[in-house]
């Protein structure tokens, strides 16, 4: 499987996120500039954390309409599978191409710690690692997590299994309706998830919680 | 059109710039004439408190700053030490006190990214920040205000910016209603034959000026933070800087990948005193003038005069020399992550300092005497007068169990987790331990065992009742808690903290504190290698509790070898290690009597350094051979908060026994016996 991975002049999970492909796939994924307009051929489109270009209007709002974001959403509809954490969810929620919206924390606070998901969907390329309804450790670190749709969008979200991972057990850090911590797009070609799997891949880390989900969208056995 | 530049000098305006009338003299002897009113502004910006150390400098050179390790001490942007395999650890503390009460938000924010520039400056990507932070009593009407805004400001800039805080300190005391402390550390990896220095080289390169553009943030900043506050210090919010972590981010990037080029020969972060500073250290230090053109400078703002320029404290700009065959090379980097790039000057042989501006000389100093010259004071000081110990009969008997909830419920006792769950501590997939331990672990790199230990500490009612034992303990603390992780301490930063120094007694604070420090030093074999000095922290001639602060790093071989607090299972023998003779006696000045007694009296503990060193490294020998399963060490709150803290990081319980009959507490260290208990298993639920 070949990877791209877009960075931002505020990415910063980035580094996080190239090793955790580098170690577990034994490729490191290729790096496209914000500045791009066209995406080499791969098969997984990777957005990772961080501050785009500083989140200073909204999360996420000014990365979406980055030169190489039209080249992400074609490469999206062309059914390439597209996966953007933390900053890459907001940045892929922005851009249309998932439902709903990460508002700021309920707390209005910054928050950093360790929460339990529980995995609602388990029958796609990104999730079947996993068992259905298994619950997992992940990290969150976000400002603005809070994910947020209207009624009939969460409802359609929902009906469509869109839900990829909720957060268990009482440690919903955001408020996030239904505990929705990664959506789908209806076609489960694209995920966006607040939590941050590629802290979780090694003992250093404290668990591997998060290895799965990449071994799955990688294509490489565990 | 002409922009007034040259109010008349007066004694006011002298006294403004926080020169005296013996200060305004020396520089009427070194220039032969009145001072332009820009060469006023750069000499009291480098001859205030802040940049010169004009009170400090004859007692921080007593302090040990060379070891086997040390690559470079004091006096660089930040300290280097050497860490094996060809790489240095670059690290640094820096106080941002007086903007952080005037403005919490930017004052705090700005201080990290203060350090985090002075560490990348170096050629160090940063991969560790602390940050230890000190306020009024939480009743207070302004502490809730400047908690919120000073944790905000933190994370909002060090978790934009992209480095893990693992460690630090928060404090709540009443002598710190009128100034709270913010303490900001950044340790970052070099290699050793990647690091960068000041001091510029050659005749006729090109100065250039790199970042953010220049505005009127911060303008005479370093002054303010030379003197104390009174009633009017909601005037002085236009001193405090604001911040931009996302163009600190990308500078980083840019310097980082300028480096690797080859083109830089010197480099220099505007902090404190912003261009001034950087321009007069780069040639200072290399023997050489500066001459500067100020028409080149990218301003933000319109009808900025040279005065301002000069001053200004924007964040985000650096000051380099470079190859001149580099210099498209250079600018193209600098273009790619959208900054200024900007060649402002130019290295001359005739050692002045030169400011140029719409083709008139506005400034002519000599650089050396800016420098080298700047005043230095041996100040008088009084030696503080030891209180009397503590009547250990007249304690109150009190019930144990309710006294440990009282005091685990203390605002300075409790858990931390609501202050570092606002700061990203996982950033960077190296975070070993993170806060709420002795020390912070952080892998070196990803694919490597190594890893540091870093912890900040400093008791400051100890340090107010006994100035020389205080700084002895800040720096013994330190070292234990690094050694806590089964680290070997290697260096640290200090961060002096103290009121107005022309009060004998404040400098008697300074003068035995920094004794204490040096002599734990170099019992310790832990040098300072990098520090800051942040004096006349008084509001209305109230002073602060001294606090030098000492932040430290060490180092481990082996991640999987370290150590932390929490109880690992049950049915296992608790020890405690080193107990001194009067063990279970010394209760002056500690966190019991203040709480449960709320009584500040007695000598503050003696530190016994030797034995530190013995029970430390005997400690360290038996983490590393695998023998405990969780170590703490015990400082405020003592063996109770220690055990109490152990059991909840764990949740697992423990019951504490008197020693057995013939088994003391004292002299030897206790392999066995001391204490004991036996487990409850676990209790609570998992969190």
């Amino acid at each position: 499987m070949k990877t791209a991975l877009i960075v931002f002049p505020g990415s910063n999970r980035d580094r996080d996120m190239i090793g955790a492909i580098t170690q577990i796939s034994s490729n490191a994924p290729i790096l496209v500039w914000h500045k791009e307009t066209s995406l080499p051929k791969v098969d997984v489109i990777i957005i990772p954390g961080g501050f785009s270009y500083g989140d200073y209007l909204r999360s996420g709002a000014i990365a979406a309409r980055s030169p190489i974001m039209g080249a992400v959403k074609k490469a999206a509809n062309d059914g390439v599978k597209v996966l953007g954490v933390c900053n890459g969810f907001q940045i892929l929620t922005e851009a249309g191409l998932l439902p709903g919206v990460l508002m700021r924390n309920k707390s209005l606070h910054f928050v950093c710690k360790n929460v339990k998901l529980e995995i609602s969907n388990a029958d796609t390329d990104f999730t079947s690692g996993y068992k259905d309804k298994q619950i997992i450790n992940c990290p969150v670190a976000h400002h603005d997590g809070n994910f947020f749709a209207n009624e009939k969008t969460l409802a359609e979200i929902e009906a469509n299994n869109q839900v990829a991972f909720r957060y268990a057990n009482d440690t919903n850090p955001n408020g996030s309706l239904n505990d929705i911590a990664g959506v789908f797009n209806k076609q489960k070609n694209v995920l966006g998830m607040m939590p941050h799997p590629e802290n979780l891949i090694e003992k250093a880390n404290g668990g591997t919680d998060g290895r799965a989900l990449f071994e799955t969208l990688l294509g490489v056995k565990s | 059109m002409s922009i007034p530049n040259e109010p008349q000098i007066d004694t006011k305006l002298i006294a403004d710039h926080g020169l005296s009338e013996s200060e305004y003299q020396k520089i009427l002897d070194i220039m032969g004439r009145e001072p332009s009113y820009t060469e006023l502004g750069v000499f009291s910006a480098m001859w205030n408190e802040h940049c010169s150390y004009k009170s400090s400098k004859k007692w921080l050179k007593t302090l040990p700053t060379t070891g086997e390790c040390v690559i470079m001490g004091p006096g660089e942007n930040a300290g280097v030490v050497d860490i094996g395999d060809g790489q240095a650890v670059v690290f640094k503390m820096e106080s941002h006190n007086h903007p952080s009460y005037i403005e919490p938000y930017q004052g705090a924010a700005t201080g990290v990214g203060g350090i985090l520039r002075d560490v990348f400056t170096m050629g160090a990507r940063p991969i560790a920040a602390m940050n230890a932070l000190r306020f009024g009593e939480p009743s207070h009407k302004k502490t809730r205000h400047l908690v919120s805004g000073v944790v905000s400001g933190v994370g909002g800039y060090g978790n934009c910016f992209g480095v893990p805080t693992i460690g630090g300190e928060v404090e709540f005391n009443p002598r710190y209603n009128g100034n709270n402390l913010v303490n900001a550390f950044a340790a970052g990896i070099a290699d050793t034959d990647m690091i960068f220095y000041s001091e510029a080289k050659g005749v006729g390169l090109p100065v250039v000026y790199l970042g953010a553009k220049t505005g009127r943030d911060g303008v005479g900043g370093a002054t303010m933070a030379s003197a104390e506050f009174g009633d009017d210090i909601e005037e002085k919010r236009p001193t405090v800087q604001v911040g931009d972590p996302f163009t600190e981010k990308r500078l980083m990037e840019a310097t980082l990948e300028l480096m690797q080029t080859g083109a830089v020969i010197a480099i220099q972060d505007m902090g404190a005193a912003g261009l001034t500073c950087s321009a007069v250290e780069m040639g200072a230090k290399g023997n050489l003038g500066i001459e500067l053109n100020l028409d080149n400078v990218p301003v933000r703002e319109e009808n900025m005069t040279p005065y301002e320029m000069m001053l200004s404290e924007s964040q985000e700009r650096m000051l380099m020399v470079l190859h001149p065959e580099k210099e498209a090379e250079a600018r193209a980097v600098f273009e790619k992550w959208e900054l200024d790039f900007a060649t402002v000057g130019i290295t001359t042989n005739d050692l002045r300092f030169r400011i140029l501006w719409q083709g008139t000389e506005v400034g002519n100093m000599p650089i050396k005497e800016l420098g080298d010259e700047a005043p230095e004071y041996d100040r008088p000081w009084e030696q503080t007068k030891s209180p009397a110990p503590l009547d250990i009969s007249s304690i109150k008997q009190s019930d144990i169990a309710d006294s440990l909830l009282t005091l685990i419920a203390s605002p300075n006792l409790c858990s931390r987790k609501w202050v570092y769950e606002q700061y990203d501590t996982l950033i960077g997939s190296n975070s070993i331990t993170t806060p709420g331990s002795d020390a912070g672990v952080v892998r070196v790199n990803r694919n490597k065992k190594k890893a540091l230990a870093f912890s900040s500490d400093v008791t400051p009612r100890y340090v107010e009742a006994d100035p020389f034992e205080g700084g002895k303990q800040a720096v013994a603390e330190c070292w234990r808690n690094i050694t806590a992780s089964g680290a070997l301490p290697l260096a640290a930063t200090d961060n002096l903290n103290f009121g107005n120094p022309e009060k004998p007694e404040i400098m008697g604070q300074l003068v035995g504190a920094i004794k204490g420090i040096g002599e734990a030093c170099k019992a310790l074999n832990f040098p300072i290698v990098s520090g800051n000095v942040s004096l006349y922290n008084e509001t209305n001639g109230v002073g602060i509790l001294p606090t030098p602060t000492i932040a430290g790093v060490g180092i481990l071989a082996d991640w999987e070898q370290t150590s932390n607090i929490a109880f690992k299972a049950a049915d296992e023998v608790i020890l405690l290690v080193g107990a001194p003779k009067t063990w279970g006696n010394h209760l002056g000045q500690s966190a019991y009597l203040s709480v449960i007694e709320d009584r500040i009296e007695g000598t503050a503990p003696h530190v016994d350094l030797a034995k530190e060193k013995q029970v430390g490294d005997f400690v360290r020998e038996l983490i590393l051979s695998g023998t405990t399963t969780a170590v703490h060490d015990c400082s405020d709150g003592g063996l109770a908060i220690a055990l109490a803290e152990m059991a909840m990081a764990g949740n697992i319980g423990a019951t504490i026994e008197q020693p057995p009959a013939g088994v003391s507490g004292s002299g030897a260290l206790a392999t066995n016996g001391d204490l004991k208990t036996k487990p409850r298993g676990c209790r609570g639920r998992e969190r």
